[in-house]
């Protein structure tokens, strides 16, 4: 992989290799631009020259001395008051990045952000809007991760999208905290007709407490949400991840998939939401769970709320041990029980269930093998 | 010496006891076919040689080129030549065909096929299944092509095929079986058939076969003999054993 130090001279060699882990590359053809937050410090922002008038990247406090009209998004689509992480954000808010695609602008490579925190019990709070005009499209790696040797943290993240008419938005983001760090992102969507947000999220690493439950409200006629998690608990961790989709336009679709791990004693809630407002709505749920360990936990919690006649909303759960026949089938073509255990869980984080371009699909496959998450 | 000897083999699932006193010789490059009505042991001889741990030796032993493996874990198994073409093989989902192919030929999982690899994967009309997850929305037929392509991938000295021919239409069972029959002239392996209609042994030649019944192997003959007394007399007729 690229080193970013070739063009970030400014930041430490350490941060930058940190960031590489969770998705951060050099500016290049491979990048289209680049947010880099250390702590409640704008670090560095850029946007790839060939991409310049096709979107805006800042820092959010630069955004609001920009255009006033920013302040007006800001907890349009999360209550500030929803609980006391929103509200620790919106009473000392530390940064955080505004991307704007800009109108009928299809952006062929992604736009990168990483969120780091490098310093000791530091307690992150940043707060994002994304917007995707009318007629664009584009994808989003984003990483949060925290320094190497930082021990505890916290890191509480609002994110607001605003997904115009016609526009498509994929927007990936990569956590890889560490053991003693509670994580609360609060994040929601608003989609206009037929637009398209695809939101992907991984955490493979282990974490203290992560709770979280993005949503998205497909007010637009033919708007399309879709919310994929990949999750690997380790020891006490206590991960309680959801997606919830209200369908409210004509047409409008949403899927929400789900694949969790969880080994030792970790507990992982996996919840899924889907609310049928319109009779033309169709929505899917789909949350499998694999248990790796005797005290490890997995609860499924499909909510499907069908309150329009007509709307049409399915979901379907499966939680066990890898299934021993599985297990024989690998190992009668070669390969030992723990390497035959490593490819069905490495097949179950499988990352085509992304719908990521094909690039950036093995680009987050390998990003994934590099993590060196366990495997049994 | 017999590449492989079945001894007094008793096996049991959970508390059912499934063969009894099963005993069977396999000698070097021999093609031998087992028939037998649904239920009566066939498949679990087979699991049992595979050494999936499910299946219980209760009694008895399994001598495999001079040694005794009946304890032996699947992987040693697979090690030492001993390769099988289930009558189930499972869905795993996220594993693709390739994958399995690269796996069975002691190559990561997402290394390029090579020309050999292509050539086997068309001829067993595979091409369009490489990226899909193995078994996964496969028809009977797909999933039988897709396991005998992997035993044969696996290069091993003793085939087991549980009913190869079991959904495969007839025209990609002559190219298959052609294959396999190759690969056991050029290899000299030696291979265990289960088949129920010996539609099979029309292109992989075997000059033995046994019937197993109610889980214990009767009536060695020509597999032609055995089959036509089984038209005759039915299985039950069968294992009195009337063939001169």
């Amino acid at each position: 992989m690229c080193k970013l130090q070739d063009k970030l001279k400014s930041i430490p060699a350490k941060l930058l290799k940190e960031a590489e882990n969770v998705g951060m590359e050099q500016e290049g053809p491979g990048r289209s631009a680049t947010y880099f937050q250390t702590d409640h410090q704008q670090a560095y922002t850029s946007i790839n020259r060939i991409y310049k008038g096709k979107l805006e990247i800042m820092d959010i406090r630069d955004a609001l001395k920009k255009y006033p009209w920013v302040k007006k998004l800001m907890w349009k689509t999360v209550d500030k008051d929803k609980d006391e992480y929103t509200k620790a954000a919106a009473d000392m808010p530390g940064g955080g990045y505004f991307i704007r695609v800009l109108k009928g602008q299809k952006l062929s490579v992604p736009i990168q952000s990483c969120l780091m925190i490098t310093n000791e019990s530091f307690r992150q709070k940043v707060h994002n809007i994304i917007i995707a005009e009318e007629g664009s499209e584009a994808n989003i790696i984003t990483g949060c991760v925290q320094e190497h040797n930082v021990r505890i943290a916290e890191h509480i993240g609002i994110s607001e999208f605003f997904i115009k008419k016609n526009a498509k938005l994929n927007f990936t983001m990569i956590h890889n905290w560490k053991k003693d760090t509670k994580v609360r992102p609060r994040s929601a969507a608003v989609q206009d007709d037929n637009s398209t947000f695809i939101s992907n999220y991984i955490c493979l690493r282990p974490v203290k407490d992560l709770q979280m439950y993005p949503a998205s409200l497909c007010k637009g006629k033919g708007s399309t949400a879709r919310f994929t998690s990949l999750l690997y608990a380790y020891e006490n961790s206590l991960i309680d991840v959801g997606s919830k989709a209200v369908l409210e336009g004509d047409e409008s679709r949403a899927e929400i998939i789900s694949r969790v791990i969880a080994r030792d004693s970790s507990t992982i809630y996996s919840r899924g939401m889907l609310v049928g407002n319109n009779s033309k709505s169709k929505g899917h749920l789909e949350c499998s769970g694999l248990l790796l360990g005797r005290e490890a936990r997995v609860i499924a919690v499909p909510e499907l709320e069908g309150n329009s006649y007509g709307s049409d909303l399915s979901h379907e759960a499966a939680v066990g041990k890898i299934a021993d026949k599985e297990l024989m089938y690998l190992m009668s073509r070669g390969l030992s029980e723990e390497e035959a255990t490593s490819v069905i869980i490495r097949g179950f984080l499988d990352t085509k269930i992304f719908g990521l371009p094909e690039h950036l699909q093995k680009y987050i496959s390998s990003l994934m093998d590099q993590m060196k998450y366990a495997t049994g | 010496m017999a590449l492989l000897k079945i001894k007094d083999l008793s096996v049991a699932s959970g508390r059912k006891v499934i063969l009894k006193k099963i005993d069977l010789d396999i000698e070097q490059h021999e093609t031998f076919a087992i028939f037998g009505p649904n239920g009566s042991g066939k498949s679990t001889l087979m699991n049992t040689l595979m050494g999936i741990p499910s299946y219980r030796v209760i009694k008895g032993s399994i001598i495999y080129r001079g040694k005794d493996i009946t304890k032996m874990s699947i992987l040693e198994r697979v090690r030492l030549g001993i390769g099988v073409s289930f009558q189930q093989p499972p869905e795993v989902k996220g594993v693709t065909l390739k994958d399995m192919a690269n796996i069975c030929q002691g190559k990561k999982p997402g290394t390029e096929l090579d020309e050999e690899t292509m050539r086997l994967v068309r001829t067993f009309k595979l091409e369009d299944f490489l990226d899909r997850n193995i078994n996964v929305d496969f028809s009977g037929g797909e999933k039988k092509r897709a396991d005998l392509l992997q035993v044969l991938l696996l290069k091993p000295r003793l085939l087991m095929l549980d009913e190869p021919d079991s959904g495969v239409d007839i025209v990609s069972l002559k190219l298959i079986c052609q294959e396999i029959y190759n690969y056991i002239k050029k290899s000299k392996a030696s291979a265990i058939i289960i088949t129920h209609q010996g539609e099979v042994l029309n292109y992989i030649k075997a000059k033995r076969a046994c019937i197993l019944y109610d889980g214990g192997n009767y009536c060695y003959h020509s597999p032609q003999k055995i089959l036509k007394d089984i038209r005759e007399n039915g299985y039950e007729g069968c294992v009195n054993c009337r063939i001169n």
